[in-house]
């Protein structure tokens, strides 16, 4: 059975994803210290809600320094999900400017769509277009769709880091890789059958 | 069409006390918020929604704010084991630490009625600590004698004088993530959702709007969001009490230009 760390700041309600990731395979550390994390060989990042709570969660709770050794030089398979995927990019715009984790040159900006009628937050499901041969939609059918609840958004220097895209009145970073770190906007513990095939293609993942 | 955000098809479960033990919380329908009808367990039929790949579901607790009792956190924790898309509860909801609590027993969104016309304050309250994202403000609208749309809290039991377009905008400047527009007059009736009232509601906020009550065939689902202008669709009875699930209703949906999820 593989083993997923999983690093809990306090700030977000991680039964959701407990249980997917349990639906899906996995056994759970969960990680409230940051030396919890050290003998991890795969990681989740969770995220929800506030970008400023979250980022102080992980910089004030100490994990930034252990992530960085294990992501960075340990090469360890990392998800990051929604907040937690926009804090690996290098700062955010939500509600004042906040540094991030800095693993990918990126921003995390406002939503703005080009169709005034699309309103903020998006809430709900979007077709989300991944990338060829991308690791995490092996298994899914072409253009599936996912469940987003977001009003800010990844905006990556270099498209290489974009693994899938769906569109919201421009086009929204959905799903970003880059050696053995990949992340979701969209959240799979909520996105029924293809959440759990994302998330059981993690836990087999090997960058 | 299809790159796009689709309209959600959410079940709505409202649950009572059962009559046969107080503990027990049984999924039930209701005419115009009265004439409650017991029609199965809650979870068991979420589990079905499950199945057949409803978008989203919402719990309602119509006993808690009439009984001044708390919400009620177990049936959402056991819903939780096994559900895996966003769950909406709501019911008996007053104060920031409720919010929290049904956070960590699974909810993805909570939803207030009674307490946010009586303490507005609170939407700003939740809006600021766990986001907008999870913060429902759920309206129940009735017409007056002279045909006017008015609000009414505890359950459909006492009348307001809010103007349900004046409290929609209220709400979304107070911090709502989303809206859920009830109309009490055709709750249970099944003759069609009050479209008049979505729509006005649609045009005046820019969250998305989830129109309910008396949807009776899938032509009222394509009404609300053709005509109403609807971000989502919630119906209890409907799905309660004939041969139509989320499924079929899908598809006589997206046979009408909507852009729904099919492939699941």
């Amino acid at each position: 059975m593989i083993t997923v760390h999983l690093v809990d700041t306090g700030v977000n309600n991680l039964l959701s994803i407990c249980n997917a990731l349990e639906m899906a395979g996995a056994r759970l550390e969960i990680c409230r210290h940051p030396e919890d994390l050290r003998n991890a060989d795969r990681i989740v990042l969770p995220g929800v809600g506030a970008y400023r709570d979250c980022i102080h969660g992980l910089v004030h709770g100490g994990f930034v320094p252990i992530l960085n050794e294990l992501v960075l030089s340990n090469n360890i398979p990392i998800l990051g999900i929604c907040v937690g995927m926009q804090m690996m990019a290098r700062r955010s715009y939500e509600g004042g400017e906040y540094e991030g984790l800095g693993w990918f040159d990126a921003d995390v900006v406002k939503i703005q769509p080009s169709d005034p009628h699309l309103r903020i937050p998006q809430i709900g499901w979007n077709t989300t277009t991944f990338r060829e041969g991308e690791p995490l939609a092996q298994g899914l059918p072409a253009d599936p769709d996912f469940y987003y609840v977001h009003s800010y958004y990844l905006r990556c220097d270099n498209p290489n880091d974009i693994a899938a895209t769906c569109q919201y009145g421009g086009i929204i970073t959905a799903s970003i890789r880059k050696n053995n770190i990949v992340a979701t906007q969209f959240h799979p513990e909520k996105s029924q059958d293809f959440g759990l095939r994302v998330l059981e293609n993690f836990l087999s993942w090997q960058p | 069409m299809k790159y796009m955000l689709k309209r959600r098809l959410i079940p709505k479960l409202q649950m009572k006390q059962s009559r046969f033990s107080a503990e027990h919380m049984v999924l039930v329908t209701t005419v115009q918020f009265n004439k409650v009808i017991e029609v199965g367990d809650p979870v068991s039929q979420a589990k079905i929604y499950q199945a057949q790949a409803a978008d989203e579901l919402i719990f309602l607790d119509l006993d808690a704010t009439p009984q001044s009792r708390k919400p009620l956190t177990h049936i959402i924790r056991k819903a939780a084991e096994e559900i895996f898309m966003p769950m909406t509860i709501g019911g008996g909801v007053q104060s920031v630490q409720d919010f929290r609590l049904l956070l960590e027993n699974g909810a993805d969104k909570v939803a207030i009625n009674t307490a946010a016309v009586y303490t507005p304050e609170l939407i700003t309250a939740a809006s600021e600590r766990f986001g907008a994202q999870c913060v429902v403000v759920s309206i129940d609208v009735r017409r007056n004698e002279v045909g006017k749309h008015r609000v009414w809290t505890h359950c459909g039991k006492q009348p307001t004088n809010l103007d349900p377009v004046e409290w929609a905008q209220q709400a979304e400047e107070r911090g709502a993530g989303e809206l859920l527009v009830t109309s009490i007059d055709r709750d249970g009736t099944r003759q069609g959702l009050d479209i008049e009232l979505i729509a006005r509601i649609v045009e005046s906020v820019s969250v998305p709007v989830i129109a309910a009550g008396g949807c009776g065939v899938a032509l009222d689902f394509v009404d609300g969001f053709l005509k109403g202008k609807a971000d989502a669709v919630a119906a209890g009875t409907f799905f309660c009490f004939q041969d139509q699930n989320p499924m079929q209703t899908r598809a006589h949906i997206a046979n009408a230009g909507i852009p729904i999820r099919l492939h699941t």
